[in-house]
């Protein structure tokens, strides 16, 4: 009995951390009816963004290891994470929406400098490359060739897979492949309850994720952004004659969205102080299938969804073989589309033609 | 509009793969130096395998090269990351072997990913000398394959003795990587010995190389109360299995093989690994002068304390030179002998000799953990 309360405990606290990456999921499904696979990758770059944070000399001499130190650290990264969901929103899904003449620019520029970075092994050419780059982007632009066709659905998906490509191999690059040890910014005491042990790091990882997702509710329930966000998920094109500014909105909700990824890259990281660029993959795909379970588009769906998954996996490990780990979320998947294809919490709808 | 596009990238891709083509010329420089290769993960889950290995052929290599080299040529030392993957191995074995034209393969540190460089190495008759993979089935693919270190057969006792002998332990769970052959191997071998010498396996769980959360393994061999954990895993896992263990309230000691040996193991595990036991194939505390020589050389150069895997990599270089010494060329089949026929070779981690099955046959090693160092146990010999 104790050990099985033991595992719960333990499948709770792996649970929290779907939960949190699933919420992203859902808030972008949820108004942009996008699946954003770059939003795992957003985790890992928090993840990492915490770890950069917590070995900054400045934060490490003025905070040293402090409960002030820990909410520093964890804002910042979120920021960062925001920023980068911002940037993701605006350089490779607004242009599908909308022509922008800097997205070509902007993509060329990345292309160039990944050439030049391969060609000449050093700084300079690599600037070089970036700014033939940009011209060759402009010039495409200025001739009228736009590649983006508008508004297509599966070009976004498409897109979206793109990017989280680039963000993994390029976080390889930057932050380097082998994984780093993310350091222990709230120290861990061990606590009883009867014989059961509960590290303290789980239950404040756990009560920031609730915090976190209350916050989430009031802001969609409560704020005018959050009746503006629900209007844009509800009909995008009469949101726009409403005279919401939709690509403000739908801005927002990657920041948002991100910034809880990227709290849940921190959050996780705490628990299980191993990162690297590759993190965020398989939890990704986990985390997408806790939305999938909890109804896409329903965030109380995606933490009930992320609870469910963390409990089933622990049990598969704890009481049979470990290797049927990464199995058992997929039969969740599997099994949720042949029996109830919206999910725990989601409303059945129907597509309109 | 759309056609004017397709040819306008057609010629820009062009352009880019010309330019990346043109970027790397050959190296034309084979008559006056003897090209080495070697294949590690310099990056990726196991990277101080691969970056230990490095530095210990670099190390033996330059020695070498600054007595006057071999054969009236330098050594050339080509290194590859395979980036801790199997799958890699084998191309970069492929592309050294092919590409660079190396006269020998140093590598790799890890029994999966030498398993999938071997066969390339035996196709196209190329010697192979693995430092430090201990899984039987390395050296059977083929008789251009050596190693110079141990194999699991023995380590698996080496443990299971000092498990009943040393701490008279009766009860023990095993926590495995299953996708990982040297840690299956080992694990089995433990188990079969430790049995036999009348000890209990309470529990058997597994994990995969990657995994971050082992807690439910570790709640569930909780449950069945050992008296110590058996975790023949690589060093990344094996920090994070530790630290979990010690969240859980779980006061088993830990033990391991060689997999554990890496200068991060300790700042990954922390005080969590206080305590825990597991065989290498040398100690740094060894007095003996070679021993210390090569330490303080070692640390003067990279400034890190070398592990087994640098100690091997350095032992199977200047093995490879030696050789090359006797058979007076470096064509492969004489080579290829002449490696075989190594003979009590001094080597830092101990005496030399390649058996008739191409692995040697060496003491081992345990090591305890310590306030954050590794400090000698005892010697175990075959």
């Amino acid at each position: 009995m104790n050990t099985f309360l033991q595992q719960v405990i333990n499948g709770i606290s792996q649970g929290s951390a779907y939960a949190l990456i699933a919420l992203g999921y859902t808030m972008v499904y949820g108004v942009l009816r996008l699946i954003n696979f770059a939003h795992s990758d957003v985790y890992m770059f928090g993840a990492f963004m915490g770890y950069y944070l917590a070995n900054n000399r400045w934060v490490q001499s003025r905070l040293g290891t402090s409960p002030a130190s820990a909410i520093v650290i964890m804002l910042g990264a979120m920021i960062l994470s925001a920023g980068l969901g911002i940037l993701i929103e605006r350089f490779a899904y607004r242009p599908n929406r909308s022509a922008s003449p800097f997205t070509l620019a902007f993509w060329f520029g990345i292309l160039g400098a990944a050439a030049g970075q391969l060609i000449g092994q050093s700084f300079a050419t690599l600037v070089a490359g970036a700014g033939i780059g940009i011209l060759i982007g402009v010039v495409i632009e200025k001739a009228g060739l736009r590649p983006v066709k508008q508004d297509s659905r599966l070009g976004l998906l498409i897109i979206a897979i793109g990017v989280s490509l680039f963000l993994e191999n390029g976080g390889q690059q930057v932050f380097g492949a082998d994984p780093k040890f993310f350091p222990e910014i709230i120290p861990t005491t061990l606590m009883n309850f009867g014989s059961l042990k509960v590290d303290s790091q789980k239950l404040i990882v756990l009560g920031v994720a609730v915090v976190l997702m209350v916050l989430l509710n009031l802001l969609v329930h409560y704020t005018k952004t959050g009746k503006a966000m629900r209007a844009v998920s509800h009909n995008l094109d009469a949101a726009k004659l409403m005279g919401i500014n939709t690509d403000r909105i739908i801005a927002v909700t990657f920041a948002v969205g991100s910034a809880l990824a990227g709290a849940g890259g921190i959050l996780v990281a705490l628990l299980y102080p191993r990162i690297d660029p590759l993190m965020g993959v398989t939890p990704g795909l986990k985390a997408f299938v806790a939305a999938v379970l909890g109804g896409i588009g329903n965030i109380t769906g995606a933490m009930i969804g992320g609870l469910i998954l963390g409990l089933a996996e622990v049990m598969a490990v704890g009481y049979g073989e470990s290797t049927y780990r990464d199995a058992i979320a997929f039969i969740i998947l599997v099994l949720i589309l042949l029996l109830k294809p919206d999910g725990i919490m989601g409303k059945g709808s129907t597509e309109k033609v | 509009m759309t056609h004017k596009l397709r040819q306008l990238v057609l010629c820009l891709l062009g352009i880019a793969a010309v330019l990346v083509m043109t970027s790397c010329s050959p190296k034309a420089s084979e008559g006056t130096e003897i090209v080495v290769g070697v294949y590690g993960s310099l990056t990726g889950t196991d990277a101080t395998f691969g970056t230990s290995s490095r530095n210990g052929v670099e190390m033996a290599m330059d020695e070498v090269n600054k007595a006057g080299g071999v054969l009236g040529k330098q050594i050339h030392v080509i290194v590859e990351d395979d980036q801790s993957k199997p799958e890699e191995a084998q191309t970069v074995a492929t592309k050294l072997i092919s590409k660079d034209h190396v006269v020998a393969l140093l590598g790799e540190v890890a029994s999966s990913r030498s398993l999938f460089a071997a066969p390339v190495a035996q196709q196209n008759g190329i010697p192979m000398i693995s430092p430090a993979s201990t899984n039987v089935k390395v050296t059977q693919v083929g008789d251009y394959i050596f190693r110079v270190c141990f194999i699991d057969p023995f380590q698996g006792l080496v443990m299971a003795k000092f498990a009943t002998k040393t701490l008279k332990l009766k009860n023990v769970a095993i926590l495995r990587d299953i996708k990982n052959d040297y840690s299956v191997g080992l694990a089995d071998v433990f188990i079969e010995n430790f049995k036999k010498m009348g000890g209990n396996i309470v529990a058997d769980k597994s994990y995969s190389a990657g995994d971050i959360d082992f807690s439910a393994q570790l709640t569930s061999i909780k449950s069945s109360n050992p008296q110590a954990i058996f975790v023949p895993g690589y060093y990344t896992e094996v920090g994070l299995i530790a630290r979990q263990t010690k969240k859980l309230g779980i006061n088993a000691t830990l033990m391991g093989g060689d997999g554990w040996d890496s200068p991060s193991l300790i700042g990954i595990g922390g005080e969590a690994l206080n305590g825990s036991y597991f065989s290498n194939h040398y100690s740094v505390q060894d007095p003996s002068p070679a021993i210390q020589k090569f330490v303080g050389d070692y640390k003067a150069r990279f400034n890190e304390i070398p592990d087994g895997n640098a100690a091997l990599s350095y032992d199977a270089a200047h093995i490879l030179v030696e050789s090359m010494r006797k058979a007076n060329t470096t064509d492969a089949a004489k080579l290829r002998d002449a490696i075989a026929q190594t003979t009590d070779y001094p080597g830092v981690t101990g005496k030399i000799t390649i058996d008739k099955d191409r692995n040697s046959v060496k003491p081992a090693v345990v090591l305890q953990v310590k306030d954050g160092k590794l400090s000698y146990v005892e010697t175990i010999t075959p």
